[in-house]
């Protein structure tokens, strides 16, 4: 059996770790490093590290202002304020002039749970896709996240980087000299009468749903879309030829995530039957993580349910 | 000193025909706070700050943020003179022809260090240079200028109380206190002073001078490099319009290009202040 680690910490790891490595990496982060789990790094590295305080806005300009000179920023805060309260601080400081920096949303999605709907941020993926020139990574997994941040600090330019509280277990590391490449969907299992498409922690729902259909004689392909944006075409294609359905999963707004990536990239490339499965046009709510991941039918049982009406479309 | 007081105040003239030109060949542009700024910008790019206009992206250079990136034909103006483009490149402010946009760009138009427009984040990306060169231990700083109704912005406080945790002395902020906003006086759209009161309560080295006085401006920026531990932020009392007779102190002039009329009438304005200047 896999680890089960939330992404969060394993990117809270990988940064404290890849601080020597890279001298230009610099964090920031919001008066939430305990959250964020930035604060390893603050430890090892405490004159890269900046807590601007509860101030997202004024985070993310200076981090725009480090990278001009050369600095590689990280920011750190929950996902509803890195991409909602800063948006327009993301677009028009981070992303117009182009600059090198990563822009963290932690707690992203209703698998905040217990915070409730004010701060479970569904369309994060929705509004930093939609900024020109900005790579939207989700991972999925914790070893997955260690060899994203990597990759993400050696990226030149904009990006957001999402990330999760609910602690999921580990897959990629089953998959045989696996090396994570922005931009390049995973396919984790081999399938042929519909295509499951996810991001973030719903990839292992979408392996178990897999698993529970295929006791009912369907065979479902299972891919790891870490990478939002840029969309990986290539797989998406593939999949929707060879199995001619497609149903996204999320954690977030089925909205202009995901689901809509995929469905508009379909509807113009390849129209296949295409089913968006993630948080409705709705906000959150109090519980726990799991209650709450039910509630929006974010399990195994929920993603099959989809697969099914999914094939009857065919 | 690199400028002598009447080479700057020539210089800053010019600018001011420049701007004239930029945005009545772009029929919209903002002339009234760019002329009321145009005197710190010019004594900070002839007389201050360290720039190379054959380098403009070198490593070591002070930087500067137009804050109030609407006041983008002023920077355009001085950048000009200064050798960073032509001159004759103002005739295409705004123009789909080039990209001296509305606001500065920073991807396309040499000198300008920061893309700003959307107003309260140019002061964070500036605190962001200023903290870049505390940590890697550099000696270049970092000049901004804000408007007086920018800092209305609830972003630009958040940068100030940043700016003195880290006791950027590489740190200096001009805010252009000419009165006047689109919606009218600044004292009756948001007041924000007593501003030197607030400043150096947000732990900032206050200094307030004659914004349209290069010999005050000169004599502040000297003060600042002596400054220690604290940024300091230069509050300049400026006439909105500046240098225009009939632009002076209106706040409809604040987002409006002159018609031809007026325009040559500026232009005359400005000239007989050149002639009498250079003569």
């Amino acid at each position: 059996m896999a680890e089960k680690k939330a992404t969060r910490a394993a990117y809270g790891e990988a940064l404290a770790e890849l601080g020597a490595k890279y001298p230009q990496l610099v964090v920031l982060d919001a008066d939430l490093s305990a959250a964020t789990m930035t604060g390893a790094f603050a430890k090892a590295f405490p004159e890269r590290f900046f807590d601007c305080g509860i101030a997202e806005a004024n985070m993310t300009g200076i981090a725009a202002g480090m990278a001009t000179a050369g600095l590689k920023p990280f920011t750190n805060t929950f996902a509803i304020f890195a991409a909602g309260r800063a948006y327009e601080q993301v677009r028009n400081s981070i992303a117009y002039p182009g600059m090198n920096v990563t822009v963290v949303g932690s707690h992203g999605g209703p698998s905040v749970g217990e915070d409730g709907a004010t701060h479970q941020m569904m369309e994060d993926l929705a509004l930093m896709r939609a900024v020109p020139g900005m790579t939207v990574v989700n991972p999925c997994d914790a070893y997955e996240m260690r060899q994203a941040v990597e990759a993400l600090i050696l990226h030149e330019g904009p990006a957001y980087l999402r990330m999760c509280r609910y602690a999921s277990e580990t897959v990629t590391d089953a998959i045989p000299g696996y090396q994570f490449a922005l931009g390049k969907g995973v396919v984790l299992r081999e399938g042929g009468d519909l295509s499951i498409v996810a991001t973030g922690i719903t990839v292992q729902m979408a392996l178990a749903a897999a698993e529970a259909l295929a006791a009912e004689g369907i065979s479902a392909r299972v891919i790891d879309i870490h990478t939002v944006k840029p969309l990986d075409e290539e797989l998406i294609l593939r999949a929707a030829e060879e199995t001619g359905a497609v149903l996204t999963v999320e954690e977030a707004s089925v909205i202009g995530g995901l689901g809509g990536a995929v469905a508009e990239f379909l509807g113009e490339h390849r129209p296949v039957p295409v089913l968006r499965h993630g948080v409705p046009d709705a906000f959150g709510r109090s519980g726990t993580a799991a209650q709450v991941l039910d509630y929006f039918g974010l399990n195994p049982a929920g993603i099959a349910e989809k697969a099914r009406r999914l094939l009857k479309l065919k | 000193m690199r400028m002598t007081t009447k080479e700057l105040a020539i210089t800053a003239t010019k600018a001011r025909l420049l701007i004239l030109e930029g945005v009545h060949a772009a029929k919209a542009g903002h002339p009234g706070g760019s002329l009321s700024c145009v005197d710190a910008l010019t004594t900070l790019y002839f007389d201050e700050m360290d720039v190379d206009p054959a380098a403009p992206r070198k490593a070591e250079r002070d930087r500067f943020v137009l804050s109030k990136g609407h006041c983008a034909p002023a920077l355009y103006a001085v950048l000009a003179l200064r050798g960073f483009f032509p001159t004759e490149d103002m005739k295409l402010l705004r123009s789909i022809k080039a990209h001296y946009s509305g606001h500065p760009d920073m991807a396309h138009v040499p000198g300008v260090d920061m893309s700003t427009g959307s107003l309260g984040q140019g002061i964070s990306a500036a605190v962001g240079m200023a903290l870049a060169a505390k940590t890697t231990k550099a000696g270049w700083r970092t000049y901004a200028i804000l408007g007086d109704g920018e800092i209305e912005e609830g972003q630009v406080w958040e940068a100030f109380m940043a700016a003195a945790k880290w006791k950027l002395d590489n740190l200096c902020a001009f805010i252009d206190v000419n009165g006047l906003q689109i919606d009218g006086a600044t004292a009756n759209v948001m007041p924000s002073e007593p501003l030197d009161k607030k400043m150096e309560a947000f732990n900032w080295n206050v200094l307030t001078v004659d914004g349209h006085d290069y010999e005050a401006i000169r004599a502040a920026l000297k003060t600042v490099r002596e400054t220690k531990g604290k940024p300091t932020v230069i509050l300049m009392k400026t006439t909105k319009g500046k240098g225009v007779s009939y632009m002076e102190n209106q706040a409809g002039w604040h987002g409006k290009a002159p018609n031809d009329e007026q325009y040559e009438q500026a232009v005359k304005e400005l000239n007989a202040r050149l002639a009498e200047l250079e003569g």
